[in-house]
């Protein structure tokens, strides 16, 4: 099947982007370098275009408890302009997804969900449809673009001259005019950096992009987003969380509202496992020698594997090589000394707190 | 992208730079480039011995690990541990100061079954060709 290409493909080759496919799209990998990208982020400001993420309008008098019932987190509570992290299950309990639920007004939601996982959150929504909702998908005619980095909401506001936006508090969104067409702003993001994720018409994106990078915001590719989340120990679906991991285990505890007294796909199953003590746990382990931890590694205590890593890469802040493993929860604390075999080799590695970095909060 | 005359090539993008029966060897300028960051090398010891097209060691970069291959049979003498502490030196200068090893040559006329520069620019333009449909 040939890959889709983001709307802004072309203005991605002339910034000279290194593409691979990435569920189902040609999506830019690097432009600079992932190092450079990332420091830019945890420095400055950078953008990427995430335009390949499922983008779900969710409208009408029954939108609240629809979507209360699709997902983990008690959205309907969320006032207009508000947004929340949350996650989607099966019956089983089983995570589907993990996504991004943004209360636009009382009777219209957005959700933002993996590239991967479209279809399935599009069909869990109308599995949960209560009363009279309207689901509409508008992933052709606009762009994701994120900007991350500690200056760039400064960025974005001058670019753009909405000084408004810098109005926003973290987990805020809004819908605002520009250039004709309405521009999404939420301050939300998957770096560990503040920031403005920007939905815009993808004509309207043609023009900001440039502008942004003008301005100094450094465009960034899908290798600096997966570092940059690694440090902020933030989860990538399909490595880190799948159908198999439990909320509870993952560290996701927050994503979850069992005591609304509202029903949701999964609760019952979320319910029972939340009770059963868990044996295991999402854990940071930073490497103490040279060497890189991937996707897959076996993690070894005392001689014998307890674990394999979920994630795995290099820190370009930390000049380590950092990832994630589901821990039996006796070794889980700081300190815990391990190895972690990489290709045969045994690399000595230490878990560490949780996350890798966390950016210091002005506001 | 930058392709030395005087050295020889691997189609796997190692180069060598022979006199007489000591070699330096390194990886291409293209190499470098499609790697990106490279953050970690892991190199034979000194007095290892090494086959033409065996494993030499493994290279990588932020995203990938890449095998090394022996671009002829001979003994390790002396290895970069400039390049191993800092491996940006081979993004930066993959001819110079981004070396990975120096060899002494057990078969010298391995060489000629080598790549010219001529025939690698040939190589990796066939190769960009092939990433690009």
């Amino acid at each position: 099947m040939p890959l889709n290409k983001l709307a802004l493909n072309r203005l991605h080759e002339q910034l000279g982007a290194r593409f691979a496919p990435f569920a189902g799209w040609s999506m830019p990998v690097q432009y600079a370098g992932i190092v450079e990208e990332h420091m830019s982020v945890r420095e400055r400001a950078g953008v990427f275009d995430v335009s390949h993420m499922g983008r779900l309008y969710v409208s009408g008098p029954g939108a609240a408890s629809t979507l209360r019932r699709a997902v983990t987190y008690k959205v309907d509570d969320l006032e207009p302009g508000e947004a929340h992290y949350a996650l989607m299950c099966d019956e089983h309990g089983a995570i589907l997804d993990d996504i991004f639920v943004y209360r636009l007004e009382a009777e219209r939601y957005l959700v933002i969900n993996n590239a991967a996982n479209v279809d399935a959150g599009r069909e869990q929504v109308q599995r949960a449809i209560e009363g009279d909702v309207a689901i509409d998908d508008q992933q052709g005619e606009t762009a994701i673009l994120a900007t991350q980095g500690p200056q760039a909401r400064e960025m974005v506001a001058r670019v753009t001259g909405l000084n408004a936006l810098l109005g926003l508090r973290p987990r805020q969104c809004v819908e605002v005019d520009y250039r004709g067409q309405k521009l999404f702003a939420a301050r939300t993001g998957y770096t560990g950096e503040d920031g403005f994720e920007l939905v815009v018409a993808y004509h309207v994106a043609e023009d900001l992009l440039p502008a942004l990078i003008e301005a100094g915001v450094a465009p960034c590719g899908l290798g600096a987003r997966d570092t940059l989340r690694l440090e902020a120990a933030l989860p990538l679906y399909g490595n880190d969380i799948e159908t198999t991991t439990t909320p509870w285990e993952a560290g996701l505890g927050f994503a979850v509202t069992l005591d609304d007294g509202k029903d949701f796909l999964g609760k019952a199953a979320l319910v029972s496992s939340k009770e059963a003590p868990f044996d295991r746990t999402l854990t940071c382990i930073q490497a103490t020698e040279r060497g890189i931890m991937r996707h897959g590694c076996p993690v070894l205590h005392g001689g014998e594997a307890v674990a394999s890593m979920t994630s795995g890469s290099y820190s370009p802040l930390l000049s380590a090589s950092i990832g994630m493993a589901y821990l039996p929860v006796e070794l889980a604390q700081p300190g815990t000394e391990l190895q972690v075999d990489v290709r045969g080799k045994h690399l000595n590695a230490t878990v560490v707190p949780r996350p890798f970095y966390r950016r210091k909060k002005d506001s | 992208m930058n392709i030395p005359t005087e050295l020889r090539y691997t189609p796997e993008h190692e180069w060598i730079r022979a006199d007489g029966d000591l070699g330096t060897v390194g990886i291409t300028d293209y190499a470098q480039d499609q790697l990106g960051d490279i953050v970690y090398l892991d190199l034979p010891a000194t007095g290892s011995t090494l086959e033409q097209g065996g494993k030499l060691g493994e290279i990588e970069s932020v995203k990938a690990v890449s095998d090394l291959y022996a671009p002829v049979s001979g003994e390790v003498i002396e290895v970069n541990e400039d390049a191993v502490d800092e491996p940006e030196a081979i993004n930066n200068d993959p001819y110079g100061r981004g070396w990975l090893i120096r060899i002494r040559l057990s078969n010298p006329p391995q060489l000629d079954k080598l790549l010219t520069g001529e025939e690698y620019d040939e190589h990796i333009t066939r190769e960009m060709e092939e990433n690009t449909d």
